[in-house]
């Protein structure tokens, strides 16, 4: 089997930046656990000032939040542990726009499914999600996505999304707005993006495949709020 | 399972495709190297059974370690340390919803193959347990499930990344009880990698022979001032201010071995050892967790230690 011939595999952030307002603000990434970096890297690039979050009083001070993959697990018992958990469902249920990925989608749902016994989330988004959805590490995958939700109507290049460990949504209430579904496969037509009013969740990462429109969305959804 | 190897090499900045690739491809660079990501500022913690991976996981690590014996009891009893008992996987991996990793020996292929088949999330090729070929290492590259290795310094990890490691771990000195070979090891990987980047492209290809690695990996190490991967710590974290301080050296997270079931009280001092790295730049909150842990694993002091019975001397 040939070896690859290119080390680089870090991610290149590209694209365009739509942001239309030079306002910067302010968005916290959760930095409890999980992939924290990549998230900051990715607001930075949209124009957001990027903080991280571990403790109420820093929760207080952003205009946004993002919350990263990681475990979901250890992320609700330390937010328990450090005083966390009531403040961000009070930041949240108050209209902070919160975007969360993988282990944020699971913490942003109002109910979830594969959890560990008495698994508690922030919650927000009315949707049932199902935790290791697609199967073990062996079973993670890359594909081509549609964000067909993104802006209702307008069609959108195929968005590379990679998914870990990842959970799907297996039911959304009526003011959840489905943004993509897995194209092809087993898992063909599970919805993996969604959005309910300010709040915006991804069954995939988009901060490690180097495609800026989902944070740049999320950015502009901080904007308007 | 060996044709994925090619695609990880491909970023979207240089293939703009405007048709959709739909079809899930798996067992990429990306989904190995980014499954390490999510592990980032968490513990990982030596379980031997389902109970001891239900306390892990209550705990709060972030995945746990299935192993047939911590390395403290492996010294202990000496005698050929193996991959665990599939079974005995299959417990935890039944009993927790986080990762499994699970440990082969360094060289053994088939180890590795069959702790694919069984599901595990990551395999740590692992100099705490005897090694199995004496001059080469597994080649990951030709497997789905991602692999962590150990490293002493910076020439070992980019040969374990050349071989297709996704993560790699300093190896400190395991089932010590004592950090001084994690601290060692860390500081060592840190300082040539800041080296690197103080290089001048044409002192790189020298560097590269020095370090009997890629070249093309050292030239990304010294352009990103970091490894390509994720770099944990391992070997002898026995508390709180041990996996604090390695964090503060640049780990971007902690292996916990002997230190958790070979100490008093196993469930508070997990707990406790993942605040800890969490707020490893908070003493106040490493003050508070450290209170009250019962007493810790007894600990070896590595000076004493033969040159036969030290473990990161395994691996090359």
């Amino acid at each position: 089997m040939p070896r690859p011939v290119n080390w680089a595999f870090a991610p290149t952030v590209k694209g365009p930046v739509l942001s239309k307002s030079t306002s910067q603000p302010t968005i916290g990434v959760l930095a409890l656990q999980g992939d924290v970096r990549e998230h900051h890297r990715m607001l930075g690039h949209c124009g957001a000032v990027p903080v991280t979050v571990r403790r109420p009083e820093e929760l207080l001070a952003v205009d946004g939040l993002v919350i990263p993959g990681g475990e979901s697990t250890t992320m609700v018992k330390l937010a328990t542990a450090f005083d966390l958990l009531e403040p961000l469902r009070k930041r949240v249920a108050d209209g902070m726009p919160t975007f969360g990925t993988c282990a944020g989608m699971i913490m942003l749902a109002d109910r979830i499914r594969d959890g560990i016994e008495g698994q508690e989330t922030i919650g927000g988004i009315d949707m049932t999600v199902r935790r290791n959805a697609f199967g073990r590490q062996v079973d993670s995958f890359e594909a081509d996505v549609s964000l067909e939700g993104f802006h209702p109507g307008e069609s959108s290049h195929p968005f590379h999304a990679v998914f870990i460990r990842a959970p799907w949504v297996e039911e959304v209430g009526p003011s959840c707005r489905v943004i993509a579904r897995v194209a092809s496969g087993e898992a063909a037509g599970r919805i993996v993006a969604v959005r309910q009013d300010h709040l915006l969740a991804t069954a995939f990462h988009p901060e490690l495949a180097g495609d800026v429109r989902v944070h740049d969305y999320f950015v502009e959804l901080v904007k308007e709020a | 399972m060996t044709e994925h190897a090619q695609d990880q090499a491909t970023t979207p900045a240089e293939q703009p495709t405007p048709a959709a690739h739909t079809t899930p491809v798996t067992g990429t660079g990306r989904v190995k190297r980014g499954m390490a990501e999510m592990l980032k500022g968490g513990v990982i913690m030596d379980v031997v059974t389902p109970e001891q991976a239900k306390i892990a996981e209550d705990a709060g690590a972030v995945a746990v370690m299935a192993l047939e014996r911590v390395p403290a009891d492996i010294r202990v009893q000496g005698g050929v340390a193996r991959m665990s008992d599939p079974d005995m996987i299959d417990g935890i991996i039944n009993a927790v919803s986080i990762p499994v990793m699970a440990k082969a020996r360094i060289g053994h292929f088939v180890e590795a193959q069959v702790l694919q088949a069984i599901g595990v999330d990551y395999i740590d090729e692992s100099e705490v347990l005897t090694p199995a070929d004496e001059a080469h290492h597994i080649d990951k590259w030709a497997f789905t499930v991602p692999f962590v290795c150990g490293a002493t310094n910076l020439g070992e990890a980019l040969r374990r990344l050349a071989e297709g490691a996704a993560m790699i771990r300093s190896k400190g000195e395991a089932g010590t009880g004592n950090v001084i070979e994690a601290t060692r090891h860390m500081r060592q990987l840190r300082s040539e990698i800041r080296r690197l980047t103080t290089l001048g492209e044409e002192e790189l290809f020298a560097a590269a022979k020095e370090l009997r690695a890629p070249y093309d990996l050292v030239k990304e190490v010294a352009q990103a001032g970091k490894l390509p991967v994720v770099l944990f710590t391992a070997g002898g974290i026995a508390t709180p201010a041990d996996a604090a301080m390695m964090m503060q050296l640049g780990a971007e997270g902690v292996f916990v071995g002997s230190g958790i079931f070979k100490s008093g009280d196993p469930a508070k001092r997990a707990a406790a050892i993942v605040k800890a790295t969490t707020f490893h730049d908070d003493p106040d909150v490493i003050a508070k967790v450290s209170r009250g842990l019962g007493e810790a694993m007894v600990g070896i002091n590595v000076s004493e230690l033969p040159e036969s019975a030290r473990l990161a001397t395994r691996g090359w």
